[in-house]
């Protein structure tokens, strides 16, 4: 399956710039970890220490929460958009 | 003179001096105002209050504001009310409402949010200013913009009540309706924030918009003699206000301004969406998000940007989170109206009935002082109620058509046995 990420301003310094990043995944977890295997720096910022999605960090596919969805086991399907959203957003442009 | 404030994240702790910006860029957590407290007990002086007029501003020194600023308006300084019908028929002696059904310019407490907000608009040079908003701090956000001559643009769930897009509109500010629920139009300005130099007031200018709430608590105080109450009931949306409440109680505790004492902070949701007060009695380490489904549409937040916070505070204090149904909420609206003379809106109703509960359940005691925070205005929420109260037929001018009327009133009165 081949999703979408979209990369809030605040992360794409760890993300050499990329606003977007494609790749194939079959569950958000399995995207969020081909997204933080190709930017390491970002691992730590989407998951805590206990391996968990950030409290402060929501993910979305597409338009739903993936709190709704059964969390990030969720699967994924060909053309989905997987957007990462601090939960209290905004003032990272400079 | 230096700001005695900056932004802290609250949870890595590390500073980012004064800037548009609502989370932390190492951690990603949210970043609030943290003062200088040494600083502020310089400047911050009791007996400068008596030459202050009573609103909002007279506690200025507590507040986020850049050097040299003047109030521009008159927001905050609402009564708080010795509540003796509703202490009464809730079996508690001491019972008060802090009513920001009054607050000017836009009858809810949003008026003393975006009073600080806007200073901070106005300090980092925004022309535009908005929010997203379930209504009443669109309101706001919309009348002091007017006043202070910001452009304004409001984001808002679709289905939102009339008057309160009416009392939007009026004032000029423009309004984007958005088909989905408050998370939905969040989500969506987290992204607007991230693209324009808008200055958001709950996004990228949340930690000087949060500030604005401890004034509600300030006031308390103040109306109490400086003195602290047993317990506060609050109602919670986002899950900003009790834990502001909260801040400015321990801020004057650090300033000598009030004697230390225990107080209980109580969290008040609708069931219809309860993600803060499920997560409080379930005793859960994060809440879960909730689809909201609810006549208390101000406080219809599924997904809570303050929520683990605010559920920190209750638990830290002692105090409890309890929701209430619908029909409840509308039976609270009448019992706050018709006890006090107080039309608070579904909010109110929300916090009064859970009230109700907190005490029936003996987690509030009969003889401890309470505090309940009324936040907006029934005028704004008539829908919710208005099935209530159905026109009684039109009479004649005359007095025998009168005489009628109430040989009726009393004929029916008898027939369902109030006579």
């Amino acid at each position: 399956m081949s999703v979408t990420i979209e990369i809030p301003t605040a992360f794409r310094r760890f993300t050499d710039g990329t606003p977007k990043y494609s790749c194939s995944a079959t569950t958000i977890a399995e995207a969020l970890n081909v997204l933080t295997t190709q930017f390491p720096g970002l691992g730590k910022h989407v998951r805590d220490d206990q391996g968990q999605i950030r409290q402060f960090l929501n993910v979305y596919l597409n338009e739903e929460d993936i709190r709704f969805l059964g969390g990030e086991s969720c699967s994924l399907k060909d053309g989905d958009r997987v957007l990462l959203v601090p939960s209290i957003a905004g003032g990272s442009h400079s | 003179m230096p700001d005695h404030y900056q932004l802290r994240c609250r949870e890595c702790g590390k500073f980012w001096g004064n800037t548009p910006k609502s989370f932390c860029e190492e951690c990603f957590s949210p970043l609030e105002v943290a003062f200088d407290y040494d600083a502020l007990k310089k400047i911050a002086r009791k007996e400068n209050l008596s030459s202050r007029p009573f609103s909002m501003w007279r506690y200025s020194e507590f507040l986020p504001l850049p050097e040299g600023f003047t109030p521009p308006n008159s927001v905050g300084g609402t009564p708080l009310v010795r509540a003796r019908h509703l202490a009464k028929q809730l079996g508690v002696q001491t019972l008060y409402v802090k009513n920001d059904a009054v607050c000017f310019p836009s009858l809810s407490f949003k008026d003393r949010v975006v009073a600080t907000a806007l200073a901070a608009a106005r300090r980092f040079e925004f022309k535009t200013v908005g929010c997203s908003s379930t209504g009443n701090l669109a309101n706001a956000v919309a009348a002091q913009s007017a006043q202070q001559g910001f452009d304004a643009c409001v984001f808002i769930p679709a289905d939102l009540e009339p008057a309160k897009i009416l009392n939007t509109a009026v004032y000029g500010a423009r309004i984007v309706r958005i088909n989905g629920n408050y998370d939905h139009v969040n989500r969506l300005c987290a992204q607007i924030a991230d693209r324009f130099q808008w200055g958001l007031v709950n996004v990228n200018l949340r930690p000087y918009y949060a500030e604005g709430s401890k004034t509600h608590g300030f006031e308390i105080a103040e109306q109490l003699g400086w003195t602290l109450p047993d317990n506060v009931v609050v109602p919670m949306a986002g899950g900003s206000l009790i834990t502001k409440i909260a801040k400015a109680f321990r801020e004057l505790v650090l300033l000598g301004w009030v004697k230390e004492k225990p107080v209980k902070f109580f969290g008040a949701q609708a069931t219809g969406c309860s993600p803060i007060s499920d997560g409080v009695k379930r005793n859960l380490a994060r809440f879960e998000p909730q689809k909201p489904q609810t006549i208390a549409r101000s406080l219809a937040i599924g997904n809570p940007a303050d929520g683990p916070f605010a559920m920190k505070e209750i638990r830290e204090s002692g105090g409890w989170a309890e929701d209430v149904s619908d029909p409840e909420i509308v039976d609270a609206i009448q019992l706050l109206a018709e006890t006090e003379g107080i039309f608070g809106e579904t909010a109110a109703g929300v916090t009064v009935g859970v009230t109700q509960k907190l005490i029936q359940a003996g987690r509030i005691g009969p003889n401890e002082t309470a505090v309940v925070c009324v936040t907006g205005n029934g005028l704004k929420t008539t829908d919710a109620i208005v099935s209530e109260y159905p026109l009684t037929e039109a009479i004649a001018p005359r007095l025998d058509a009168f005489e009628a009327y109430l040989d009726a009133q009393l004929a029916t009165s008898a027939a369902v046995g109030r006579v």
